[in-house]
């Protein structure tokens, strides 16, 4: 039967290929986020690709008055949500003006953890519905390039473990993804990227794990051992590396 | 970031670039980029020379804008972002009973590009070309102004197949045609030498129609090939499996002339004598090379070039020459395609014309560009042209003698953008911009 699915941060290349992907297996589409014309041309790309139903809804991680309208557009279809929100500004940046931590965390933390603790009883209610949480390799561990964002999408990650554990027992389920490099707008231009996956294949990734209830996964897979190694290495060595 | 240094080639990778690229996911993204730096657009970068590349300048890489953001099932007209490609397009609309009017040889070309190179298919001799199925175009100038132009406007004419040369095409809204479903059925046969297959191509009223010519084949046997004539269908076949892929370059002898003769014969006889019929999934018969991707690198690493021209009806014995021209020199591969085509085009600048179109593809070598230059003088006073589309080794006096609006084209392309901020490999290589 076709479920509904939100995608928070609808414009990003990951989420509008999960969009696409959904829409032709058919399951409607509230695609949320902040550019509405850009949605609006995803949305309509989804109804001819086999969508139910899609629209575009503002959805803004700081102005939390956005979040309600989008719950108050559910049916009684069983709901899932999928966030990709989170901003990355370059490291030197914030420490030229380390009021920017503020946006970077509720951008990839505290907005999003929000809006999914108003959907979680929407999720109790029905007994059913899956929530993929997109995080990041980068809060797996604290590293010169990138801290305050790993921080940020640590928090999340801790969140989203909290959140399965409760969502669980009422027949709900949550997915943790940390994809490493995807090929996306936030990345493009950047030196020294490897090993750069497709937006296409994390999307394909996203459903095989809602398929098998996974609870987190790295994708490409591979992420896993990289940062497994990454993880292992004493901090009193790390410290002085730059990876 | 916006730009991102990269090398990249045109598809005959005989001619390469190295540049800034800026791929833009929004249309937002696209409007400030062409407002603070304007670019030439590149697609999929099928075209086979260097009308794709900006060799140390900066290109707008579309393949992120390719949504299908509209379709008006009454008049089957579908809006759609010029990074879709042809193939997807075809996709998503042949289950529903639309096909796009006009599709090249490879569903990988993208919409933008089969506008800027006014692309035919096998079906130009009733459907024409693609950019005669386009009712607007959202054009982005180099003003950064995004601007809905009609076939009414000037400006239309010098965009369709006008080589990127008026602005970035930000979508375009598309003529479906109204097909039976997503098979194909395909009638091959024999065709056993030049004069023979110039009847068929004559008398041909299949919607589809297009030859394979043994490129190889001298004496009586000069212009065998086999004439395929196919028509949409409804039916279940088999859908493609994943492509394969050529993983990397090919040595050399891969296309020698020995192993091409031996493949082209046997490529030959693999229709019965008597012809057949068979049904196949419509991306097979369209888009037969897409099964294989970066086929391109059977040519080894130093490329190859495709030379295609169009000759009028009254100049056939003319390119009966030509073809004998190409089977003496032993340089052709089996990729070879004779097709005759209708008056219909869209743009000042378009290549198609009434008559007959040949194009044969060489690996990359010294006796090759000769070959081709040859070709060229062969096609110019035989009242033809060649394409753009697949050039790379042209000089712009034979190629502005070919295209008689070409004059008027510069006009409008220089009004559009004055500081030549647009201009690619090709348009330098040719002096295009100079009326």
């Amino acid at each position: 039967m076709s479920e509904l699915w939100i995608l928070i941060g609808a414009s990003s290349a990951m989420a509008r290929a999960l969009a696409r992907a959904l829409a032709e297996r058919g399951d409607g589409l509230i695609l949320a986020g902040r550019d509405m014309d850009d949605m609006s041309a995803t949305a309509a790309d989804c109804l001819i690709r086999g969508a139910p139903s899609a629209r575009a809804m503002l959805f803004d991680a700081r102005q939390p008055e956005t979040f309600q309208p989008i719950l108050n557009a559910l049916d009684d279809r069983i709901v899932n949500a999928a966030v990709f929100v989170g901003s990355m500004p370059a490291q030197d940046g914030i420490d030229a003006a380390p009021a920017l931590i503020n946006g970077v965390v509720i951008d990839s933390f505290t907005g999003p953890a929000r809006f999914l603790h108003m959907l979680a009883p929407e999720i109790e209610t029905r007994g059913s519905g899956v929530i993929v949480g997109v995080g990041s390799v980068a809060g797996d561990r604290g590293r010169l390039g990138n801290y305050v964002y790993g921080a940020a999408k640590a928090g999340f990650h801790t969140y989203l473990s909290g959140l399965r554990n409760r969502l669980t027992r009422a027949g709900g389920h949550v997915v943790t993804v940390k994809p490493g490099f995807v090929d996306t707008a936030m990345t493009w231009g950047i030196p020294d990227m490897f090993l750069v996956a497709q937006p296409e294949q994390v999307a394909r990734d996203i459903l095989s794990a809602v398929a098998r209830r996974r609870d987190v996964i790295y994708t490409p897979f591979f992420w896993r051992y990289i940062m497994l190694i990454i993880r292992s290495i004493p901090e009193r060595m790390f410290k002085k590396m730059s990876v | 970031m916006r730009w991102k240094i990269a090398d990249y080639a045109g598809w005959g990778r005989a001619l390469r670039a190295t540049g800034d690229l800026a791929r833009p996911e929004r249309l937002s993204s696209l409007t400030a980029l062409m407002a603070e730096e304007p670019a030439p657009a590149i697609g999929n970068c099928r075209s086979y020379g260097d009308a794709c590349l900006n060799h140390g300048g900066r290109a707008v890489q579309m393949l992120r804008l390719d949504r299908i953001t509209g379709f008006d099932a009454s008049r089957g007209v579908a809006t759609v972002e010029a990074g879709v490609p042809l193939g997807e397009l075809a996709r998503i609309f042949a289950p529903k009973g639309w096909l796009p009017a006009v599709m090249p040889g490879t569903g990988f070309a993208t919409v933008g590009g089969a506008i800027a190179h006014d692309v035919h298919g096998k079906n130009h001799h009733i459907a024409g070309s693609f950019g005669q199925h386009v009712r607007a175009i959202t054009l982005v100038g180099v003003d950064g102004q995004a601007r809905r132009i009609t076939p009414a406007d000037p400006l239309f004419r010098a965009t369709v197949g006008g080589l990127g040369q008026t602005g970035v095409i930000a979508s375009a809204e598309v003529q479906m045609l109204k097909c039976k479903g997503d098979v194909i059925v395909v009638t091959e046969r024999r065709i056993t030498g030049w004069d023979e297959f110039l009847g068929y191509l004559d008398a041909s009223d299949a919607t589809y129609t297009v030859g394979w010519i043994d490129a190889t084949a001298t004496g009586a046997t000069l212009g065998r090939g086999i004439l395929e004539e196919a028509e949409t269908g409804s039916g279940l076949v088999s859908q493609p499996g994943r492509a394969k892929s050529v993983p990397f370059d090919a040595p050399g002898f891969a296309l020698s002339p020995n192993v091409v003769r031996l493949f082209n014969g046997a490529y030959y006889r693999r229709v019965p004598e008597k012809g057949r019929t068979v049904v196949k999934p419509i991306q097979e018969f369209f888009f037969p090379l897409d099964r294989i991707r970066n086929w391109n690198r059977l040519y080894g690493k130093e490329g190859f070039h495709q030379f295609q021209c169009v000759v009028p009806v009254a100049a056939a014995p003319a390119l009966r020459a030509m073809l004998e021209r190409i089977a003496k020199s032993g340089l052709a591969s089996p990729l070879a395609v004779l097709k005759r085509m209708g008056p219909g085009h869209a743009g000042l600048m378009s290549f198609p014309m009434e008559g007959y179109t040949l194009a044969v593809d060489c690996p990359n070598s010294a006796r090759a560009t000769r070959l081709i230059g040859a070709l060229e003088t062969d096609t110019l006073s035989a009242g033809g042209r060649i394409y753009l589309a697949k050039d790379s080794l042209s000089k712009g006096n034979v190629v502005r003698a070919m295209y008689p609006n070409h004059a008027e084209w510069a006009e409008a392309v220089n009004a559009a953008d004055p500081d030549g901020v647009l201009t690619t490999d090709l348009i330098r290589r040719l002096d295009l911009r100079n009326a």
